[in-house]
């Protein structure tokens, strides 16, 4: 029936959405619900956004030098940051000193950067890795090369928040591997040992690991010798994310098809020659993207460390806010440090969904 | 044999690891004097909780003080599972509007919250309720009724002995509902002839309650809070704790749950929606009959696990002292010393919970996997 269309009186198409006026009708102004929304989003924005925009900057105090002058200014009060932000990044490192930790950082910085890199995806990497986490760790401590040494009790900050995560992650990743593998053994006891593990993990939250870190960990040591504060935490944050980092990886190691198992046994490779050559490689590169995740909500979970007592990002915050000169601007202090964990995570979070994009097209060709 | 002699092995080095773990706590323990067991569990707790559910002195037990606490997290937990689900699913829709403020707004909103850290900002919310917010006399009022002061939040509530009525009622009148429900559809399966069920629900759900009233002929007061002397009587109240928790908890979760609605929606197939319209199927059926069931069995493993991760993110609560298990754990093994019964009680909850959630979830998932043919 060819003739039918041509019958019909011709529709006019409808109008292509051209320049300003028709960008917002066709996204703003489509129907009646649209319209109402519009509406109702503009007048909150209206009603929060230049409020916001007064207290944050345009009634803000950038230059008081005490809190009284900064009181008397009715937004934001930023010369408290401007004063405290040695204080705040670095905690009570030695003020002389503290090139070191911020060098440092600069290091864990530009080795998270150099993995994010495809360039860089090769063994090699490992070797920066271990490079770099020694040379944070003679940088912080010092001792040798004419370096002062500092406690780690006086670490504080951003690198610390860093060195948790950094170090979290560089050590709970290998763990993390082997209980994978474990839990996809042929061996029931192994199976069995890594199945309790990983389930008891995760199913607990990790302030209870920290606590049994903090308060348990003493009474497992023989008498006389102990374990510091900042590496009982440390051991906390790595088991911790072992177990999350090995169900990630399970994931992975279930996506590989079974002929691949069975071609790398065909061949005659031992267990570990076929993992290592044939199924980890495959099964890394599909988990790469939620192994970025884990490390954004490990960056996220350092925080916690404040209960027990350790001096991160928010507890050197928190010290800021303790100074009986400058009371009571804890939204400045708070919105500061929220801003550095936003720009760290947001921006890692952004890389792993660009990452997952161009994994998958290389996947599907 | 090889894997009997690595497994054997295995095994040696854990119990030795093990072994020599529990030696040497049993010395340190008889060195400090601490004696192990539960035992601690029937003495005098001897501190005070700032909010309890059920009735509480310092003269109690520390078996009762662990309750108030148990049941502290499960009040906190309950209340921001239910919000959270329902805010993230308003914000994982927005994500998908077709309206480019609404969606830019419910993007920016699930970026942010997404990436601070829940700790810092239960921090923000707490030092907000207590430090900028002003005194009861000052109190803010949004609405007729709720007064938000750096006491916490006072809300008007109904009291009354047509409550209890008002309950039954409500209890009868889902019952009728989900019967209809059986019947309606069994209907149409048998004649095609579909009943508006969702209007007539909506009534039998209102008529419920009502009846109950009309047959307890017993009068119901709302209850509003009034400003007497320094503080607020009647209503009730949410203490700064809790409120700041809360908030947190929600805020934070719901950015997650509107992510996992949001990929759940997407998940289903572009010809889903097509095939749908094709029906002639209207865009509130289209979503309930065809859509959701699908994008359903993707949301559901990834909510329960956000479900669990906001029941372990309420243990942040010992942060700002809202008295939660952790927190009252805490303060019971600083006292006693019993730093293994207390971590293990701690384990043994949360553990208990997040199966409990997991065996739910998952009886839902089968059930709705079902629908799969």
């Amino acid at each position: 029936m060819p003739g039918r269309a041509a019958d019909r009186p011709d529709m006019a198409p409808q109008a292509p959405a051209m320049g300003v006026a028709g960008w917002c009708r066709s996204r703003l102004f489509s129907s009646p619900l649209n319209i109402v929304l519009t509406l109702l989003v503009t007048w909150l924005l209206f009603m929060t956004v230049p409020a916001l925009l007064d207290w944050l900057f345009l009634q803000a105090d950038f230059s008081a030098t005490t809190a009284a002058q900064c009181r008397a200014a009715q937004g934001a009060c930023w010369a408290f940051i401007a004063a405290k932000h040695r204080l705040i990044l670095f905690g009570v490192y030695p003020y002389d000193q503290q090139w070191r930790p911020l060098l440092a950082a600069v290091i864990l910085v530009a080795v998270i950067v150099c993995s994010c890199m495809r360039r860089f995806w090769r063994p090699a990497l490992a070797l920066l890795w271990s490079a770099a986490l020694l040379a944070v760790a003679v940088l912080m401590w010092g001792g040798v090369f004419g370096l002062a040494h500092v406690e780690d009790s006086r670490w504080g900050g951003l690198p610390l928040t860093l060195i948790l995560s950094t170090f979290g992650i560089a050590f709970a990743f290998p763990l993390g591997l082997l209980l994978a593998l474990g839990r996809r053994s042929d061996m029931p006891v192994i199976k069995a040992l890594c199945v309790v593990y990983i389930e008891l993990v995760r199913g607990v939250p990790l302030i209870s690991l920290l606590f049994m870190s903090s308060v348990m960990l003493p009474l497992f040591l023989p008498e006389g010798v102990s374990i510091d504060k900042l590496l009982r935490a440390q051991i906390a944050i790595i088991l911790f994310a072992a177990a999350y980092i090995a169900e990630t990886v399970r994931g992975g190691l279930q996506a590989i098809p079974k002929g691949q198992y069975e071609g790398a046994d065909s061949l005659g490779l031992s267990y570990w020659q076929k993992m290592r050559k044939i199924i980890l490689p495959q099964a890394l590169k599909v988990v790469i993207p939620p192994l970025v995740s884990i490390f954004v909500a490990l960056f996220k979970d350092t925080s916690l460390v404040v209960i027990i007592g350790i001096f991160d990002l928010t507890q050197s915050a928190k010290t800021a806010l303790a100074d009986a000169h400058w009371r009571g601007f804890s939204s400045e202090a708070y919105v500061f440090i929220a801003c550095i964990y936003f720009i760290f995570c947001f921006s890692i979070s952004r890389y792993s969904k660009a990452l997952e994009k161009r994994l998958d097209t290389g996947r599907r060709q | 044999m090889r894997a009997l002699a690595y497994q054997a092995l295995l095994v040696g080095v854990i119990g030795f690891v093990v072994w020599y773990l529990v030696s040497n706590t049993l010395h340190n323990l008889a060195a400090r004097n601490i004696t192990t067991g539960f035992a601690f569990l029937g003495r005098e707790a001897g501190f005070a909780i700032g909010e309890s559910m059920i009735s509480y002195t310092p003269a109690d037990t520390y078996g009762r003080a662990i309750e108030v606490g148990l049941l502290n997290t499960l009040r906190v937990s309950v209340i921001g599972v239910v919000v959270a689900t329902g805010l993230g699913t308003v914000l994982g829709v927005a994500r998908l509007s077709r309206n480019w403020l609404v969606s830019r707004l419910a993007g920016a909103y699930v970026e942010v919250m997404r990436n601070i850290p829940l700790l810092l900002q239960l921090f923000f919310w707490y030092a907000l309720i207590t430090e900028s917010l002003p005194g009861p006399r000052q109190a803010r009022h949004p609405l007729p009724g709720v007064f938000l002061s750096n006491r916490g939040l006072v809300l008007p509530t109904l009291r009354g002995d047509a409550m209890d009525w008002m309950l039954a009622g409500l209890a009868i009148a889902i019952a009728a509902v989900v019967v209809a429900g059986h019947w309606a559809k069994k209907r149409q399966e048998a004649s095609g002839r579909v009943f508006p069920l969702a209007r007539a629900g909506a009534v039998i759900l209102v008529c419920g309650p009502l009846a109950g009233w009309l047959a307890s002929g017993a009068p119901l007061v709302l209850d509003v809070p009034h400003l007497a002397g320094f503080n607020f009587s009647g209503g009730i109240t949410l203490t700064p704790e809790f409120t700041a928790l809360l908030t947190g908890l929600i805020i934070y979760t719901s950015a997650f749950i509107a992510e996992v609605v949001r990929s759940g929606i997407q998940a289903v197939d572009q010809g889903q929606w097509e095939a749908a319209a094709s029906l002639g199927l209207s865009r509130v059926r289209m979503l309930r009959l065809v859509i959701l069931p699908q994008a359903l069995r993707v949301i559901v493993p990834p909510m329960t696990s956000q479900y669990l991760n906001l029941t372990k993110n309420s243990s942040l609560a010992v942060a700002i002292g809202y008295p939660d298990l952790v927190s009252v754990v805490n303060t019971t093994l600083n006292q006693t010393g019993q730093a293994i019964e207390g971590i293990l009680i701690i384990m043994a909850a949360y553990l208990t919970v997040s199966l409990s959630i997991s065996v739910c979830m998952n009886w839902y998932n089968r059930r709705i996997a079902l629908v799969e043919r």
